[in-house]
């Protein structure tokens, strides 16, 4: 479970488990992810998140070593707060890595809110976000810091969006030290 | 033997043609399909719609129709229209597709449309109120996809853009003291079209290289896709990468240097068509 500020989501993976046949892909392990908002039905809005956390989680994860496996991952909204498809990615992120899958790099969301003076600002509260001229939110791998997946809202310029990219590359270094140190402290008790 | 390796090995089949620089089709890396738009009632075929558009990319089919009807605005934006997209990927256009409910490609689609009207303000949801807190516009625009061969959203979004510019919406008043409203059929005024979004899609092969305009077998084979969506001003108005290989900022700039360029050859499609289709 992940929660920056308020937003809070409860992430769980189950896999690499026996899949059905009509899902099993030949060579790799084949992903889903749920994702499961605070009131109401998953909707659109859900489905397409859903596909940008699949595809996220695709390219990280090693899927050629479980062939004909399922991977599932089920993420359930418990306050959101802003800044949630972000909280969603680091849940990911940390739900894989305390599964013990092969990954070959580790990700994070970092939300971005372009202000209508400007100015950028990261991880953004419901109250900024809908101030906000434009959100962008970008999934950074730990390898070179490059950009896994970018989904934006609202319209900026070019110039203005590679700042918000290089102030989130600056941001990923300190949720990867929060990775590190979660980690830690999880298994040091043991 | 060509034949053999294209549907034994396609990766190594397609790299061979990439290190040349080019695509099994015969074009450029950077290059798009031919695209042809037909609009409106005499050469799309669609006369019960307000408007609609049909998008040749390649072999990639699709259609646009906006359907105008009249509601009353939300409690909370009383001086709101709606805009509803609804892309179908039906089980015709290509056999990955059953039928039944829509699957999350044809969701995660939709989103997209919505998102890209809502991020240009192509349509300001004010110009369709017609009366605040009685009566505003709902335009439905359904995309329909007739034929599935990559790119659909590069497709979609210029469908919907080229039927909005032929949509005529008549005139609405509202009678003071009946309350009723009167819909004069004969006075038609075009919607007010602010920006013009154009989307450019690549795909990413092998981590490194960027196609633009993909085949559904070089999405298949590809590592990731990315779509820019810009406006004429130049301003982004939609990055959508859904994960996928990792790219650099640099990488991302180039797709955006393109997506600009790409932008002005669509504008200067649609104004050509639209010039042609207008009544003197």
């Amino acid at each position: 479970s992940v929660s920056p500020g308020d937003t809070s989501v409860l992430a769980g993976l189950y896999g690499p488990a026996e899949a059905k046949v009509s899902k099993e892909l030949p060579d790799r392990a084949a992903l889903e992810v749920l994702l499961r908002p605070k009131v109401g039905l998953p909707g659109v809005l859900e489905r397409s998140r859903e596909q940008l956390l699949r595809q996220t989680c695709e390219a990280v994860v090693l899927g050629v070593l479980h062939p004909r496996t399922a991977i599932s991952l089920v993420l359930q909204v418990l306050s959101d707060a802003g800044s949630l498809l972000s909280c969603c990615l680091n849940a990911a992120c940390m739900a894989l890595l305390d599964a013990g899958l092969p990954l070959t790099a580790l990700f994070c969301g970092v939300t971005c809110a372009l202000q209508p003076d400007g100015t950028i600002l990261l991880d953004p509260t419901a109250r900024q976000e809908q101030d906000a001229r434009a959100i962008l939110t970008f999934a950074i791998a730990s390898s070179e810091r490059k950009v896994l997946m970018a989904t934006t809202k609202g319209s900026c310029s070019v110039e203005e969006m590679q700042q918000c990219l290089a102030a989130a590359q600056r941001a990923a270094n300190i949720i990867f030290q929060f990775y590190r140190d979660s980690v830690r402290r999880r298994y040091s008790k043991s | 033997l060509s034949i053999c390796s294209r549907t034994v090995e396609p990766l190594e089949y397609y790299r061979r043609f990439l290190k040349e620089n080019c695509r099994p089709d015969g074009r450029e890396l950077g290059e798009f399909r031919t695209t042809t738009v037909n609009i409106g009632k005499c050469l799309c075929s669609i006369t019960t719609a307000d408007g609609s558009a049909l998008v040749k990319l390649g072999n990639t089919t699709v259609i646009c129709g906006v359907k105008a009807e009249l509601a009353a605005p939300a409690v909370d934006s009383a001086n709101k229209g709606y805009i509803v997209p609804n892309v179908e990927l039906p089980s015709l256009c290509a056999e990955r597709f059953r039928s039944g409910p829509p699957g999350e490609e044809a969701q995660a689609a939709s989103q997209f449309i919505a998102d890209v009207i809502e991020n240009s303000q192509m349509i300001v949801k004010e110009d369709l109120c017609i009366a605040s807190g009685k009566l505003a516009w709902v335009l439905y625009c359904d995309i329909i996809c007739l034929d599935y061969d990559g790119n659909l959203l590069d497709a979609s979004v210029f469908a919907l853009l080229a039927a909005l510019k032929n949509v005529q919406l008549p005139l609405v008043t509202i009678n003071e003291e009946s309350g009723l409203s009167e819909v004069n059929l004969k006075q038609k005024n075009p919607l007010i079209i602010r920006k013009h979004p154009v989307a450019t899609s690549f795909a990413i092969f092998d981590d490194t290289l960027l196609i633009v305009d993909p085949t559904a077998e070089e999405e298949d084979l590809a590592t990731g896709t990315v779509t820019i969506v810009t406006d004429e001003e130049g301003r982004l108005c939609s990055v959508h990468k859904p994960g996928g290989s990792p790219l650099t900022g640099a990488k991302l700039q180039d797709c955006i240097t393109r997506a600009i360029t790409r932008h002005k050859e669509v504008k200067k499609l649609i104004d050509k068509v639209i010039k042609s289709i207008t009544p003197k």
